[in-house]
């Protein structure tokens, strides 16, 4: 907290309304009623709604359907998280060696970021086209019969490959940054107490990094959880048969193409409990050890 | 045997700029050298070729005898100490101290036996199980000797390790390096811009200018024997008084000014002449006249600061000179003084290529 | 140059070409007659019909019912990202201002409900989020588009973080000086935070202008269409349409799309990273 503060003025109160308001709005009373909801069950014809208790979620939870989203979407995030943080945590490494063409490469290497997910989905959608796509034929050329429209792992290959492809520049300028906040004298006295560039990158270089590393953890856990959402929509809607939904994309599939208002509402409640505990967990266990 | 010897070492950098111009040098085996100049002089860059942390372009360094140009850092068997001490922050001070070693397949109880014993030697062994930002500035300057003593290698390096202390604190550390550098015997090669550090630290002196080595010798050698007149203004606080002057085949004079006892000097060329404050003395017969602007009172003695004055023709006039007196001596500001000087004590030097002449 | 230095280059120049190659293909494809595409497939090299293809992209109405072009989306896109980005800056600065510097009681609590809408991004209410925004009649508007979106807290941690690091003394001078606490925000903190200001500004551009989730539910008439939405109706309409699929044009369209935010972000590198950097809690 500052140690000089204004004190006995309506002030503060204007200015933090305009906010406040719109997250009464639009964030509180909506998340309110997707609450209210999930107890509801409404008939065929919208018409009326039952309180219905539990049931919807105990509908939700036990359902194949949706166990199977929950599966993929753990899957997905993690092996999305995991593969962009690693191209990206190496290419950062990389380019904070180099003094040739330093600043070419990071601008190449970080404009991805301005790309919206479902634009990068319809690209790979489109270079994955039986029609004209050449990575579609690339990949059938290995003797394997690729198709992402009926073999679910392919599907999953190609949703995964463009999530993490978006998701690569902006772990990059994260790491790289993180890098170029290690002091150089540090970097030069690992050089001079241990031979191996990799031991140091591990035992120095690393360690070092773990608040940033933390820190994408998070958000890359997020970007893979929700905002993916675009690239899914533009690319396998989910196909085949469910094996590309993530949670958050049941949630939309229920709710405005099933029209599933309480089992909808359900499941973004539980998606709501997940993240929190997911949150919840990183911080507790994780933030603590890294700070120097 | 850990002699370090420099032969024709140069550094060009890719732009083209020329940081060390040709520098030939031999350290004795535990001899402390230390290299001194003003900031940008390639002091730094030196030393850090020497540590393997700059390329060398040109010329051959060795350590014991082996040429080590193409040697990785930590292959040289030399540690180093940074300005800003450089400690892990994510280790702990024995963490610190052991990694080195760790890295250098040293056997565990070994490694801890070394690191007791250096930690009891530097007074921070309770502090082994802490963390760089539990300490102080002064424990951590500590843990980064310790870090090199126990590496026990062939050269210490130090680069500016006292410049972040407080001036109390760098008193302190300058006479326990000494002291540790005496007792280990290792060849040590320090950096400073502060020329006190370097005339009290130093078995043998430095001056480094633009990339080149001055003059190299003991310090009290340089302090009265300055081969330039970079060495001269360098070494010596308060700094040498400059005065510009020519020579008329029996004085040097500055047109109005007149100092005797000066012979053979080439004449109609731009000379200075080298007086220090404490060949300076207030006399009825004296060379100069001064008038007072400022008595610093330093306790056991005191610098009078002032300017030279007479007519305004001469080129010394205006020039602001320093002279030390007795802490009585007390004048009062825009006093005028008659300043005097023994020729045979003073310096001349070519003001074009800074050679001294007498 | 010695081994590791090549491979580092190599490793460089692969990640470069990863990243950049899709986009320099479909850049590349759009430029071509449609025939050429399903003949020979993703095209390297331009062909000759970039004026042609992005001027009836442009101009020329598509989508189901024939009313909207990839300009009008294209304003509707750059609409959505001014505002939002201005509005959120502005929201933000006022909140944070407020949590920063002034001590009343509701303050901890207030940042505390400010903090949730991080955790809870709006996919998760999105139904709800839809029915509110319809209930008062504000589907298809610009103020529905934009305003729900400046819920959420990303810029008033960003502002919170700049301001505890303003220093204290900056605040007791001016106050000596006789400035009140919206003279102290407007003559000292605003222009103070310009960098800053500028960084966000970018960044919320760029967010507000890839929005996909939120204007795909709440526009229901073609003309209101973000460019980044009606990619995707458009394509369906060109691949279902019976004729030759129009790939081109649907590659000349996520080139739009991607256009103004990749401009926003190259030019502005530098104060880009600076604020996303910065953000970082």
């Amino acid at each position: 907290m500052k140690r000089v503060q204004f004190e006995h003025s309506p002030i503060p109160y204007l200015f933090v309304a305009p906010q406040l308001l719109i997250i009464a709005i639009f964030f509180l009373w909506p998340a309110g009623q997707a609450v209210y909801q999930s107890f509801l069950l409404e008939d065929a014809f919208g018409l009326s709604s039952q309180f219905v208790w539990f049931r919807n979620y105990s509908d939700t939870i036990f359902n194949e359907g949706w166990l199977q989203s929950a599966w993929f979407t753990a899957i997905f995030s993690s092996l999305v998280t995991l593969l962009s943080l690693g191209l990206a945590l190496l290419l950062a490494v990389k380019a904070n060696e180099v003094i040739r063409g330093a600043s070419t490469y990071k601008t190449l290497l970080m404009w991805a970021y301005a790309i919206a997910p479902p634009v990068a989905g319809l690209m790979g959608n489109l270079m994955f086209n039986p029609l004209i796509g050449d990575l579609y034929h690339f990949m059938n050329s290995f003797g394997y019969d690729f198709d992402h429209k009926l073999h679910e792992t392919d599907a999953a290959f190609v949703v995964i490959l463009i999530s993490v492809w978006k998701q690569v520049s902006v772990n990059f300028i994260f790491f790289l940054s993180g890098l170029q906040g290690i002091p150089k004298s540090v970097t030069e006295a690992a050089t001079m107490d241990c031979k191996s560039p990799t031991r140091r990158f591990w035992t120095i270089t690393f360690p070092l990094l773990a608040p940033t590393t933390f820190f994408l953890m998070v958000t890359n856990i997020t970007y893979a959880f929700f905002e993916t959402f675009g690239i899914i929509d533009t690319t396998t809607q989910g196909a085949p048969g469910g094996a590309t939904t993530t949670l958050v994309y049941k949630v939309f599939q229920d709710g405005f193409r099933g029209a599933d208002v309480g089992g909808s509402s359900a499941q973004s409640v539980v998606l709501m409990l997940i993240v929190l505990i997911l949150t919840v967990i990183q911080f507790r266990f994780i933030e603590r050890k890294i700070h120097y | 045997m850990s002699e370090v010897e420099l032969k024709g070492v140069r550094k060009v950098y890719p732009n083209g700029a020329e940081a060390i111009r040709g520098v030939d040098m031999q350290i004795a085996d535990g001899e402390l050298v230390v290299f001194v100049g003003p900031s940008g002089c390639g002091k730094s860059t030196l030393l850090r070729m020497v540590a393997g942390l700059e390329t060398i372009t040109e010329g051959e360094i060795s350590i014991g005898g082996r040429v080590i140009n193409d040697v990785s850092p930590s292959d040289r068997d030399v540690a180093m100490v940074f300005q800003n001490y450089a400690l892990y922050p994510h280790m702990t001070v024995r963490g610190n101290m052991s990694y080195g070693l760790k890295n250098r397949k040293i056997p565990k109880d070994e490694i801890k036996r070394i690191v007791e014993e250096t930690a009891r030697m530097l007074r921070i062994d309770d502090y082994l199980d802490r963390q760089p930002n539990e300490l102080s500035g002064g424990q951590r300057q500590r843990v980064a000797m310790g870090r090199a003593i126990v590496r026990n290698p062939k050269v210490f390096l130090f680069d500016e390790p006292l410049s972040n202390l407080d001036a109390k604190l760098r008193v302190q550390m300058r006479i326990e390096i000494k002291r540790l550098q005496r007792r280990m015997n290792v060849t040590s090669i320090y950096v400073t811009h502060d020329q006190t550090e370097a005339m009290t630290l130093a078995d043998r002196l430095a001056v480094i200018n633009e990339g080149r080595v001055e003059q190299m010798g003991a310090p009290m050698e340089l302090y009265s024997n300055p081969r330039t007149l970079f060495v001269a203004s360098f070494i010596g606080a308060p700094q040498m008084n400059l005065i510009p002057v020519r020579f008329d085949g029996t004085d040097l004079g500055d047109g109005v000014s007149r100092f005797a006892g000066f012979s053979d000097l080439p004449m109609d060329t731009d000379l200075v002449l080298g007086v220090r404050p404490d060949i300076l003395s207030i006399t009825t017969d004296g060379q100069l006249e001064f008038r007072v602007d400022l008595v610093e009172q330093h306790g056991g003695e005191n610098l009078i600061y002032g300017t030279i004055v007479g007519s305004d023709q001469g080129a010394a006039h205006g020039l602001e000179i320093c002279l030390k007196a007795s802490q009585q001596m007390l004048p009062k500001v825009d006093d005028i003084l008659q300043l005097g000087f023994d020729p045979a004590k003073a310096f001349v030097f070519r003001k074009d290529t800074g050679e001294r002449l007498i | 140059m010695n081994k590791h230095t090549v491979i580092t280059h190599f490793i460089l120049i692969i990640g470069a070409l990863f990243m950049t190659l899709p986009v320099w293909v479909a850049f590349m494809t759009s430029t071509h007659a449609p025939e050429t595409i399903m003949r020979e497939g993703l095209q390297f090299w331009p062909g000759g019909h970039f004026l042609e293809t992005y001027n009836e992209v442009l101009f020329e109405p598509g989508g189901v019912m024939k009313k909207v072009t990839a300009l009008g989306m294209m304003k509707n896109s750059l609409i959505l990202g001014i505002g939002f980005s201005v509005g959120k800056v502005i929201i933000s600065m006022f909140a944070a201002y407020a949590i920063v510097y002034f001590r009343f009681r509701m303050a901890n609590f207030l940042f505390w409900i400010i903090f949730m809408t991080l955790l809870l991004p709006l996919e998760v209410r999105i139904i709800p989020s839809y029915k509110v925004v319809a209930d008062l009649g504000l589907l298809d508007t610009h103020t529905g588009l934009i305003v729900p979106l400046i819920a959420s807290a990303t810029g008033t941690f960003f502002f919170r973080q700049f301001f505890r690091s303003v220093p204290d003394e900056i605040l007791e001078a001016a106050r000596l000086d006789g400035a009140s606490a919206w003279r102290f925000f407007i003559d000292i903190l605003v222009p103070l935070s310009k960098t800053m200001i500028a960084a966000i500004l970018i960044i919320m551009f760029v967010v507000g202008w890839n929005q996909y989730l939120w204007p795909l539910i709440m526009t229901t008439k073609e003309e209101n269409y973000t460019l980044v939405i009606g990619i995707k109706q458009i394509y369906q309409v060109l691949n279902e349409g019976g004729e030759l699929p129009q790939f081109q044009k649907a590659f000349a369209l996520t080139i739009l799309a991607t256009l103004p935010p990749v401009l926003v972000v190259l030019v502005f590198q530098k104060w880009f990273v600076k604020g996303l950097v910065e953000s970082e809690k």
